[in-house]
């Protein structure tokens, strides 16, 4: 399995409190990843520096079989490259349709000429009926994104970053505010997402965790503190002193 | 029935249906080419009004959709007005000193002309030279490029700036006022180049079209504005129309998430900006031969915070709601400031509307933005049920993105 995402030796900090400290990690082409910890631990910080949004003080941020630096890339850019975010709160534009709101996630050319004579084409309009599908929104495709519930918008947003066709997907929180029944069709999303891409999940609920089955890494305090499989770091004794002891 | 993006928005039809009835109903009523119930001065007026309307769109564009609060559009639509006064104050001044001088016994040579010219125009403000922002001021082909060139230009220079290092909301405002202040002031100095306070003047005069009367060239002119703003309408709702339209409503709402999705959120916002500025610059090189004058106060910040103004009580994220504003509130700003609203005497006081008329249009801009935020075309929506989706809340602001008070509590 080869390496798409190398982080190593990462640190960085806001007004001298170190956020992440001395960060390794690493994720493979089509492996699912849990990372847990405690509040502040960093999992948050260390999505934004994947995605640019934060500049790191020292480290190195290597992507792809070209191990290119992801450092000094824009947002956008590295969006392009073929990373994908969910965030914590559902965040969809709530003044477009779902229809809108997935068109323009579709992967294509984001040029400003490319878009301005962009038309859907066929193609397009059957992805974007697949991956209502997948979402379960097939019936809201020409509501507007604002009226959906909670849960609808997260999985919107999980479906504008699968029309996004990225290579790693950043997942913060995916089942947060869901009911059990909701959390069951992430998980089968996440899961089937997996075996064609790399996907971080960062996660809270151990028991969602559990049912990713999946490597699981512990971050503590900026660092990487334990990582393995879940029985694994969950029998470890400091990741019990610092997370699950509380 | 086809399905394009004019189809699919009737209210885009609607407007360009109104617009050709209402510019067919002036030809028939004005006095240079029908029954003489509207005089020449007014068709200059309502031409002038058509011009700020594609303004306003423009303005709708780059506010309503993008979420740019510009206060510094009408720079642009100064600057176009500029560019072709330029050229209309050259070429008839060629005219006249041409005609004066075939009566000297010897012929004059060009260079003689071009003194002369140039003492002329320049004569009021202490100079002869010509600057050498006027070098293609004999060509019309070259003047009129520079229309759209030169807003462009500054357009693309300032934006590129502002945009590249993410300032945004008021402070981007204050910037674009800075913009267009400096730009005031440096025309104010006599040695700009553009005759300092003067402005250039005598604009409603064509070159070589002496013998035709104004109330025929107000008609042109009046039907030139009509056409641009037709155009300049088609331009804006096909491009809101499709997925830009998309990425522009998607800057407005979280410009962070679409930068997310891959989009270069500063390349769109730069597009918008230069674009929607060569659009004023067309609105002003239609505006200033009507008006017949344009000097540097025609760019003074608050004539852009007007133009906010306008978009504002029309509604803003709607293109007809620009055009509607504009209209509106600029043709009962001219019949109220223009001492045709009758006094209202109080007794005690007597209302000057006059002096009171900006009181009334700044309460009218404060309670639009409080209690009708849809403004004018907000009306359109009651008669269509349109509805914004109930999303519970307050909104946060830019800073937390599109989310309202509930959802971020959630």
């Amino acid at each position: 399995m080869s390496r798409l995402l190398e982080v190593s030796g990462v640190s960085v900090s806001f007004d001298g409190f170190k956020a992440i400290n001395n960060l390794s990690f690493a994720i493979g082409d089509a492996e699912m990843r849990a990372i847990i910890g405690p509040n502040g631990a960093g999992k948050t910080t260390f999505m934004d520096i994947v995605t640019g949004k934060t500049r790191p003080d020292e480290g190195r941020v290597t992507w792809g079989e070209r191990n290119i630096s992801l450092l000094g890339m824009s947002e956008a850019r590295i969006a392009r490259e073929g990373v994908g975010r969910k965030f914590q709160k559902p965040t969809v534009f709530e003044d477009q349709t779902v229809k809108e709101n997935l068109l323009m996630a579709l992967q294509a050319n984001r040029s400003p000429f490319a878009v301005m004579f962009y038309r859907a084409s066929a193609q397009d309009l059957t992805r974007v009926d697949e991956l209502a599908e997948e979402i379960g929104l097939s019936d809201a495709l020409s509501r507007k994104s604002g009226e959906l519930s909670h849960g609808q918008k997260q999985w919107l947003e999980i479906g504008m970053l699968l029309a996004q066709e990225p290579r790693l997907l950043l997942v913060d929180e995916p089942a947060a505010g869901m009911t059990p029944a909701e959390r069951e069709h992430t998980t089968e999303i996440l899961v089937e997402a997996a075996k064609t891409r790399a996907v971080v999940v960062v996660e809270h609920d151990m028991e969602f965790v559990r049912r990713l089955n999946c490597r699981v890494t512990v971050l503590h305090e900026g660092s990487v503190l334990a990582e393995g499989s879940l029985d694994h770091v969950t029998a470890n004794q400091q990741v019990i002193d610092v997370y699950l002891g509380r | 029935m086809p399905n394009t993006f004019l189809t699919r928005t009737p209210s885009n039809v609607i407007f360009l249906i109104v617009l050709a009835v209402f510019a067919l109903g002036v030809t028939v009523l004005a006095e240079g080419s029908g029954i003489g119930f509207i005089s020449t001065s007014f068709v200059k007026t309502l031409g002038k009004t058509l011009c700020l309307a594609l303004v306003a769109v423009a303005m709708d564009l780059v506010w309503g959709y993008t979420g740019i609060l510009s206060l510094g559009h009408f720079a642009f639509f100064g600057l176009g007005g500029y560019m072709i006064g330029m050229w209309l104050m050259y070429a008839r001044t060629h005219g006249i000193v041409v005609t004066s001088m075939a009566e000297a016994p010897i012929p004059p040579t060009e260079s003689e002309i071009v003194d002369a010219i140039g003492n002329q125009i320049f004569g009021v403000v202490g100079s002869s030279e010509f600057p050498l922002v006027w070098a293609f001021s004999d060509s019309f082909a070259i003047q009129l490029i520079l229309v759209v060139a030169v807003p462009g230009l500054l357009a693309l220079v300032f934006g590129w700036l502002a945009f590249r290092s993410r300032v945004t909301g008021v402070y981007l405002s204050i910037l674009t006022q800075a913009m267009t202040l400096a730009l005031a002031l440096y025309l104010f100095q006599n040695d700009s180049g553009l005759r300092g306070n003067n402005g250039l003047s005598g604009l409603q005069n064509l070159p070589g079209l002496d013998h035709v009367p104004q109330a025929q060239i107000s008609i042109w002119f009046f039907w030139a504005s009509a056409v641009a703003l037709a155009l300049g309408y088609l331009f804006a709702a096909w491009l809101v129309s499709g997925k830009f339209g998309s990425v522009m409503r998607g800057i407005r709402d979280n410009e962070a998430r679409v930068r997310f999705l891959g989009y270069s959120v500063e390349g769109y916002k730069l597009f918008v900006f230069t674009a929607t500025a060569m659009i004023a610059g067309v609105a002003g090189a239609l505006y200033y031969p009507q008006a017949g004058i344009i000097n540097p106060a025609e760019i003074a910040p608050i004539a852009s915070i007007y133009l906010a103004v306008w978009v504002a009580i029309g509604g803003r994220g709607r293109l007809y709601g620009a055009a509607i504003g504009a209209v509106f509130v600029s043709l009962v700003s001219s019949w109220f400031t223009g001492g045709q609203a009758p006094d209202l005497n109080l007794g005690f006081y007597t209302l000057k509307w006059v002096d009171w008329w900006l009181i009334v249009l700044g309460f009218s801009f404060v309670l639009v933005t409080l209690f009708a935020p849809k403004g004018i075309g907000g009306l359109v929506d009651l008669w269509t049920y349109r509805k914004s989706p109930d999303r519970h809340g307050a909104d946060l602001g830019p800073d937390a993105g599109a989310l309202r008070e509930q959802e971020a509590s959630q």
